[in-house]
């Protein structure tokens, strides 16, 4: 069971502090989620769910290789076959725009990426042609009579081969692989290293990982010729962005244009991109004159919805022999993939970014190679970038614990900045906004009873038994972010209306998939006017309602769009003041809203909250000066990042004999400053952990050498299932942010963060006796099982008398275990 | 084409379909109900789960003419008479987020508890590991199901009570 402990640290005082998010009637209360209802009913409506009039149907030709020039396509056959309304290939929709890339850097490569393969396919999976029919059967019985002619060409599939010369080209144009070079220094590292009492270095794989949100992608078109009005639903993440591009991918003015996502079934950054399908689809709607409908199919997931992760980094870290950290220094190989998506290049550079993690490392030098390979981009899945930030920082550290022999919790407060340091500037340039790592590493390390499970740990050695404690300690940068940082702006927009009967509609640009905003955001307003959440109505994801808004991704949606819908709330507040003192006759400064009524402080006379709308509406009697009606917008552009931070245990037991491993122990403390709804936080930190975990046990997605993608249904992509997780004992501490008026940070990605690296360094730590120094993701049985074998096997392991009796008790190690 | 009969949700359906066409295909194209979801038409994900003449079936590897003449429950029959345990213990214990698992969740877990009335947090992980499930981490979904297991005995209690 997950104890609920209450957040303990207190808020800042004065504007900053989140006081009325922190300590509300509504806000800061488990409020159950006003979206579930029609959820557990099933009686909402995702993409694949609308039913149009005359609606049409389209499947997508992918390509089965890696890389091939294509020699000739004959489309006749399907053309021609029963219910077939079209067919089109790269020549038919050459005037659709490139898929766009809007996260450039100083010198990158940028290929030109069609809707439609053009000559040559790049990757398995890669969209050739597409056919819409009468049914999605018919559409799909004549996907097989597309005849593609290919003629196969050598794979890019391994990232240090494809720089190695000569390499085969993924695009001759360019005559390298090598998209871009991104370099971060700060500080004199060659120094520092000269210094150094000690260097610690460790090469460390961050595999490739597919999204795999439960809804897979889908696009329904509908243009309507006498109005000019093209309306596109996607299961998107960002429905204006998503407008914009469309509107320039076809060349139509943006006001012609509508998108709708309707209820979203997961994302986890793959629905945070504009992909060729959403072009495509709306393309043919207007050709036809009808509305199309495509719906991915889960192996096209696999292989044509972005990837994350993805990277090798070798790091190495120059030590005092106290174990302070000097320098640090990286060398990042980050897959691309074969082209670049919405925001691929950037989501290494973010790595960089965070390198750092929570430690005062006054020197770096952080290099990034963005590489170019014949398989499906990488872009933003949940963290994007940060995970395979802490992980580097963190495995290095618990390396360096080791080799210094220290323990690492130890290694890690001696090299945090104190509290009183914030904001902090970390050395790769930017700025954290509140922290006090110290805290939640002392809670999570008591909660966990860290000192009895080191002492379980040495006295387990004895016995052959082998427990691991495995900790991390992240920082992440998140509320993405000022704008002058982001490729599109990092503002949101926030809209709130009161309605003549007292109702409110509260818009959002921050376009949800899972994360219950409707619910927070309606605690939060509701507050702020002293009304219930029932009354408030949020809605999102539609570009014809709402505003211009960015979107929800890195943590954005409560730090940045509920703040803009804060400050508009704020706004009526103060309008709403003025009215209902000029109808009391008293001042506005004294008004106060609680239940359902305003009036001044210790006085009896008030009016009900409906009384002082009507007043607004019926603009009978208002204050001079004063508009009718209510209805308040905020862009809010944040000032900075927020950056959460928090630390995890985890204590396992590793069975040495089969390489399976055992969690009786999962401490996750998480700081994400106030909290709205602590039911939803806790939410996201399970979902988080999960698919952290995942990372670190299970997922991978495999490309052979030559480019096949042998992970491409769910049979072969192990993905967690519930026997597979232990229980998860979460709590929190409260560092508000001060970036914002609620004080809060965001949590959507931080279990996932702050997970894996926990995850490997249990197992590593339970693995000492043998000698096992780092294993890499994900750690499949047969894996740890190799490790602890090769290990003893090979001349150098430790030679302790512990190592010995170890290696002893495993002399049974002969097969790996079931989970191979 | 084939002429089937299905009783969905109690209402018999009849359909002339392709053999091919697969029960969810018919459950959400023909019946119109789509509640039941697709998320990867292979059975592994389980966010097609219906019961098929009681018991939890994936409807994307059952054909349709595979259920004529049986009956097919699927989560818009739960709520007849308010919400059912599982859907409120769902919305209580936070026990979804995106929703897109959710209503195989349901249905999967409500065949879990007619075959075993309280099952332990290790029986319920079990008995839904054939669900898939990318948001909640599982924890709260086991939550859910053990709480609606309690109020389902309570209440079958107090009606025993009453008789």
């Amino acid at each position: 069971m997950a104890t609920r402990s209450k957040p303990n640290g207190k808020a800042a005082p004065g504007r900053g502090s989140g006081a009325a998010v922190a300590d509300g009637k509504w806000s800061g209360q488990r409020f159950k989620r006003k979206e579930d209802p029609r959820l557990i009913q099933g009686i909402s409506h995702y993409v694949g769910d609308l039913r149009l009039p005359d609606l049409l149907h389209c499947v997508f030709v992918r390509s089965p290789h890696a890389n091939a020039r294509i020699v000739s396509v004959d489309v006749e056959a399907a053309r021609t076959a029963p219910g077939v309304v079209m067919v089109v290939t790269h020549s038919e929709v050459a005037g659709i725009g490139c898929v766009p890339c809007a996260g450039t850097l100083p010198g990158l490569k940028i290929p030109n990426h069609y809707v439609l393969a053009k000559d040559q396919v790049r990757y398995v999976g890669e969209p050739v042609a597409a056919i819409v029919a009468e049914s999605p059967y018919a559409a799909r019985d004549a996907a097989d009579l597309v005849n593609i002619e290919y003629e196969t060409l050598p794979a890019v599939v391994d990232l240090e081969k494809a720089l190695a010369s000569p390499a085969a080209l993924v695009h001759d144009q360019f005559k390298t692989n090598l998209a871009f070079t991104h370099v971060i220094t700060a500080g004199d590292v060659a120094a520092a290293f000269k210094r150094a009492d000690r260097v610690v270095k460790q090469r460390l794989v961050n595999q490739r990982l597919a999204p795999i949100a439960m809804e897979t992608r889908g696009v329904v078109a509908q243009y309507l010729p006498g109005e000019k009005q093209l309306t596109v639903w996607s299961s998107t993440q960002i429905p204006h962005l998503l407008r914009t591009q469309i509107s320039v991918m076809l060349g139509l003015p943006e006001t012609s244009v509508r998108v709708i996502a309707p209820e979203v079934g997961g994302g986890f950054g793959s629905k945070l991109n504009v992909y060729g399908e959403e072009a495509v689809v709306p393309w043919l709607a207007m050709k036809l004159g009808k509305p199309v409908k495509w719906i991915e199919t889960r192996r096209e997931n696999i292989a044509a919805t972005i990837h994350g992760r993805d990277q090798i980094n070798d790091v190495e870290l120059a030590l005092k022999k106290d174990g302070t950290i000097l320098g640090m220094r990286t060398r990042v190989l980050a897959d691309l993939g074969a082209y670049h998506q919405l925001l691929t290049p950037i989501i290494a550079t973010l790595t960089g970014l965070m390198s750092t993690g929570c430690y005062k490392i006054p020197a770096i030098e952080f290099e990034v190679l963005g590489v170019f390979t014949n398989k499906m981009s990488t872009d933003a899945y949940r963290g994007a970038g940060r995970p395979e930030a802490t992980y580097l920082i963190e495995r290095i550290i618990d390396v360096a614990a080791r080799e210094l022999n220290m323990d690492t919790a130890e290694i890690r407060r001696r090299n945090f900045p104190r509290p009183t340091e914030f904001p902090f500037s970390a050395s790769t340039g930017v700025t954290y906004d509140s922290g006090n790592y110290q805290r939640s590493l002392k809670q999570a390390l008591e909660l966990s009873g860290y000192e009895k499970l080191r002492a379980r740990q040495k006295a387990g050695w004895k016995q052959g038994k082998y427990y691991g404690i495995g900790l991390s300690t992240y920082v992440e940068i998140c509320a993405m972010g000022p704008s002058a940082a982001m490729p599109a702006g990092g503002w949101e927009s926030g809209t709130v209306r009161i309605e003549p009967t007292g109702k409110v509609t509260a818009l959002t640009g921050a376009s949800p998939h899972g994360q219950g905003q409707e619910t927070t955001f309606a605690q939060m307003i509701a507050d702020l006017l002293g009304i219930t959440p029932d009354d408030v109505n949020v809605i999102h994801g539609d570009t014809a309602i709402v505003p211009y808004g960015i979107g929800t991704f890195g943590s954005r949606g409560t730090a940045v769009g509920g703040t803009a819908l804060f400050i508009a709330t704020e706004k009526l507040v103060k309008k709403m003041a003025a009215i209902a003192a000029h109808l009391l006759g008293a001042k506005p400064e004294q008004m106060e809203f609680h239940d359902g009524r305003v009036g001044a402080k210790g006085n009896k006379k008030s009016l009900a909250f409906g009384e002082v709308v009507g007043a607004a509406y019926s603009a009978k009697s208002l204050p001079a000066g004063i508009e009718p009606g209510l209805e308040a917008t905020h862009f809010f552009e944040p000032s900075n990042f927020t950056f959460p931070f928090g630390a995890h245990v985890i204590s396992c037991e590793v069975d040495v004999e089969t390489g399976e491993i055992k969690f009786d122990k999962y401490v996750a403390v998480d700081d994400c400053g106030n909290v709205i709804n602590p039911m939803l936080v806790e939410g996201q930190v399970h979902g988080g952990i999960v698919q952290g975990m995942a990372q670190a046990l299970y997922e991978e997605v495999i490309y052979n050498s030559d480019g096949q993608l042998v992970t491409g249904t769910l049979m072969d992509y192990a993905l967690p299932r519930a026997p597979d997780i232990p229980d998860l004992t979460l709590s929190r501490t409260c560092t508000p942010s001060p970036v914002n008026p609620m004080g809060v940070k965001g949590v959507g990605e931080a279990g996932t963060i702050g997970c894996t690296p926990a995850v490997v360094n249990a197992v590593c730590d339970a693995l000492t006796p043998f000698g096992v120094r780092h294993i890499d993701m994900p750690l499949k049985p047969e894996r740890v099982w190799r490790a602890v074998h090769d290990a003893h096997s090979k001349p150098g392991h430790e030679t302790s008398a512990t190592a010995k009796s170890a290696a002893a008790a495993s002399k049974s190690t002969k097969k790996p275990g079931r989970r191979a | 084409m084939r002429s089937v009969e299905i009783i969905v949700n109690g209402v018999e359906r009849r359909a002339q379909v392709e053999p091919r066409m697969l029960l969810v295909q018919f459950l959400r194209e023909v019946t119109g109900l789509t509640g039941t979801h697709i998320g990867c038409e292979t059975s592994l994900c389980g966010a097609c789960t219906v019961l098929l003449d009681g018991h939890a079936v994936k409807s994307c590897t059952v054909l349709a003419v595979q259920a004529d003449g049986h009956a097919v429950t699927t989560i818009e029959a739960l709520a007849a008479q308010g919400l059912h345990p599982l859907q409120e213990s769902f919305w209580e214990e936070h026990a979804l987020q995106c929703g897109f698992c959710t209503p195989g969740m349901i249905m999967c877990a409500n065949d879990l508890l007619a075959r075993n009335a309280a099952p332990s947090d290790a029986e319920i992980r079990e008995g839904i590991s054939g669900n898939l499930c990318r948001c909640t981490g599982y924890q709260n979904i086991v939550s859910a199901v053990r709480s609606a297991s309690r109020k389902k005995t309570r209440r079958s209690a107090a009606a025993a009570g009453k008789e």
